[in-house]
């Protein structure tokens, strides 16, 4: 018998500050993701969503002025992309670069530990006749949004990041996105035996009724301004916008000042 | 006296010639064969009737009329190295020949090797395809294993006749203090094509090739080039083509990769006949601060009937795909490796299947994460 444990801390932002160049992205942004769970992020184009999954992935230009980013218990603020990634850290882009002269499957082989999974992993992901294509080169919207997933299968990190991984995706491969964001989660695992864990940047609630996620949060002006039940969330910015939660971010401001 | 020792080396040598596709274990289907060892013609051999590979002296007592194409494409004054050529007293080269319509279904292999350290190979090379014939000829031109310094020096003239269609894929692999200035010409006759494949991949002291054709009406060239430039070579490379036939096309392509190294990749199309057309793509790759590419890609229309038009961009690795792909997990030479990979087979594409495998195999060993 397995013994039973407490789910184990994955990810810890403490306090996170982050700009880029003059411009400061995030202010202050508290953050903790434990095995098994899934995190949802709304908030209004521009709010800084992508800038907060793209400091915890380590991509340049997201500069960290003050607080942490934990992972698995130590802060991996030192460590460049390549570390990240082999640590356990996944990244579906919200704009994917085009990379000529790489095929998918050439970059698959370098990514996947077991090159055998190639095989299968484009069929899931209905990308096989992609496989000697560039990656990214020519691909219509939602094939790149596949093509995401598909990279992220070969890696098989253990904090899986969604950026957007159901924009612009239509109603047929809606479902089939979800089948592998879940495959990704573990989703189909007993709770007690998923590692793994997400965070779900989405402005659409079709992904959530289909993946159980814990919390959700609405990030405004570079903070995260409410957290709460990820359905409820929703339902609130479906019928009052983005203000609710815009009009509390600018009074906790003035609280602050 | 040379000892056996020396023939013992000599022969494992050329049995290592394969890493630039000249074949002498019978793996890969050759149509004929043809190798220059310093100044000596070792081997010259055809597998077909009508393919004629002989070498260069005994094709002008056999066929008189070759000796009129000597030097009638490439001038004999052009410069030093051509005048070089033209002084020899026993002139070394090959001759490769098919006769009218006969299309050869494999390549013809040729191979210019360099044996003695500090050694001048001078050469003269003929190749005609009469009308209506076909051939690809992959030629390889390497060094032995211990040869740093030497040079070759060569003249090439090519005749593509009427309808005929010749492939030309050219690999270089040169030793490293080695320089190379081969004089080439190409005339491509009416509805003639012609297609170079130039690779570069290893160390070499200085490349300086300029191959130049010559159209006719409706003819069409096409030049891709792909080099890899190591730490302190010069290579100054570039195609020509004239377009003095009415409708005859050309088409220039060439990636270059520069570490440590300075290239020149020129490009000249001169568009001199009604309903002519000529594109240059010319794109470079710096690898660090201590590299150089000079791109001179130039158009010239003396024709108002003329289509012309270039690209040519020069820049360092994308570093939005470097961390994409470090994103990843890979590390960041693993990534270099890949971008930089793809960016030459951009180059070279839809060559015959064994010339192909031959060149990605080749391109894949210059790119990997050891060895760039
Ligand atoms: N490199 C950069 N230079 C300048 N501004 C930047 C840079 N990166 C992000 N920003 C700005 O930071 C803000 C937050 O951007 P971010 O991409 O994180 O928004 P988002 O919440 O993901 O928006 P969307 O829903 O549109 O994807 C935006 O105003 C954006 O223009
Ligand atoms: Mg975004």
């Amino acid at each position: 018998m397995e013994e039973k444990r407490n789910k184990e801390l994955l990810l810890e932002i403490k306090d996170l500050s982050v700009k880029t160049g003059d411009k400061q992205l995030l202010y202050g942004v508290n953050l903790n993701v434990k095995e098994g769970e899934v995190h949802v992020i709304f908030g209004p184009n521009g709010s800084g969503k992508s800038s907060l999954v793209s400091a915890i992935m380590g991509l340049p230009n997201y500069e960290v002025v003050s607080g942490d980013i934990r992972f698995k218990g130590k802060s991996i603020l030192g460590l460049g992309l390549t570390e990240r990634a082999r640590m356990g850290i996944g990244l579906a882009f919200q704009h994917s670069p085009v990379v000529e002269g790489v095929s998918v499957d050439i970059l698959l082989r370098a990514i996947a530990k077991d090159k055998k999974i190639v095989h299968e992993i484009t069929k899931e992901t209905d990308l096989k006749k992609h496989l000697n294509r560039e990656v990214n080169v020519g691909f219509s919207g939602g094939e790149r949004k596949r093509g995401e997933l598909l990279q992220l299968l070969a890696q098989s990190p253990q904090l899986v990041m969604f950026d957007e991984p159901d924009s612009g995706v239509d109603v047929e491969n809606m479902g089939l996105i979800i089948k592998i964001v879940r495959k990704l989660l573990q989703k189909d695992l007993p709770i007690m035996k998923r590692k793994n864990c997400g965070i779900i940047v989405t402005h659409s609630g079709t992904i959530l009724e289909k993946i159980h996620a814990n919390i959700g949060y609405v990030m405004i002006g570079g903070r995260i301004v409410c957290s709460g039940s990820p359905l409820d969330i929703f339902d609130q910015i479906r019928t009052n916008g983005f203000a609710r939660c815009a009009k509390e971010a600018r009074e906790n401001e003035r609280f602050q000042l | 006296m040379k000892d056996s020792n020396y023939d013992k080396k000599l022969k494992e040598e050329i049995s290592a010639l394969d890493r630039v596709g000249f074949d002498t274990k019978g793996e890969t289907e050759r149509s004929g064969s043809f190798l220059v060892i310093d100044n000596k013609e070792e081997e010259s051999l055809s597998r077909e009737d009508e393919l004629i590979i002989l070498p260069i002296t005994l094709a002008l007592k056999e066929y008189p009329w070759v000796k009129d194409l000597l030097f009638s494409i490439v001038n004999k004054d052009k410069d030093k190295w051509t005048k070089m050529v033209a002084e020899e007293e026993q002139i070394v080269g090959s001759f490769i020949y098919v006769k009218e319509g006969v299309k050869v279904q494999f390549p013809t292999q040729s191979c210019f090797f360099l044996h003695n350290e500090g050694f001048d190979q001078i050469l003269h090379n003929v190749i005609v395809l009469d009308p209506g014939s076909k051939l690809d000829v992959i030629t390889g031109c390497t060094t032995g294993n211990l040869v740093t310094r030497g040079r070759h020096i060569s003249v090439t003239e090519t005749f593509v006749r009427e309808g005929a269609s010749l492939s030309y894929t050219m690999i270089h692999d040169w030793g490293a203090k080695t320089v190379v200035y081969p004089r080439t010409a190409i005339k491509v006759e009416k509805r003639g094509s012609y297609t170079s494949n130039y690779v570069a991949l290893t160390k070499v002291g200085e490349i300086q090739s300029n191959p130049v054709a010559y159209l006719s009406d409706e003819a069409t060239v096409k030049f891709s080039s792909i080099i890899y430039g190591r730490p302190d070579s010069l290579i100054d490379m570039g195609s020509r083509a004239i377009l003095k036939g009415r409708g005859s096309s050309a088409e220039i392509i060439s990636r270059v990769v520069s570490k440590r190294s300075r290239i020149i990749s020129r490009g000249y199309i001169e568009g001199g006949n009604e309903g002519t057309k000529g594109h240059m793509e010319c794109n470079g790759l710096l690898l660090d601060k201590k590299s150089s590419i000079y791109a001179v890609p130039e158009l010239e229309a003396s024709h108002i009937d003329t289509e012309l038009s270039h690209e040519a961009s020069i820049g360092k690795i994308a570093g939005e795909q470097l961390n994409y792909l470090m994103s990843r997990g890979l590390d960041e030479e693993s990534a270099r490796s890949l971008l930089i990979r793809g960016f030459l087979e951009g180059g070279i594409k839809g060559l015959p299947r064994n010339i192909q495998d031959r060149i990605d195999a080749m391109i894949r060993k210059a790119t990997s994460k050891e060895s760039i």
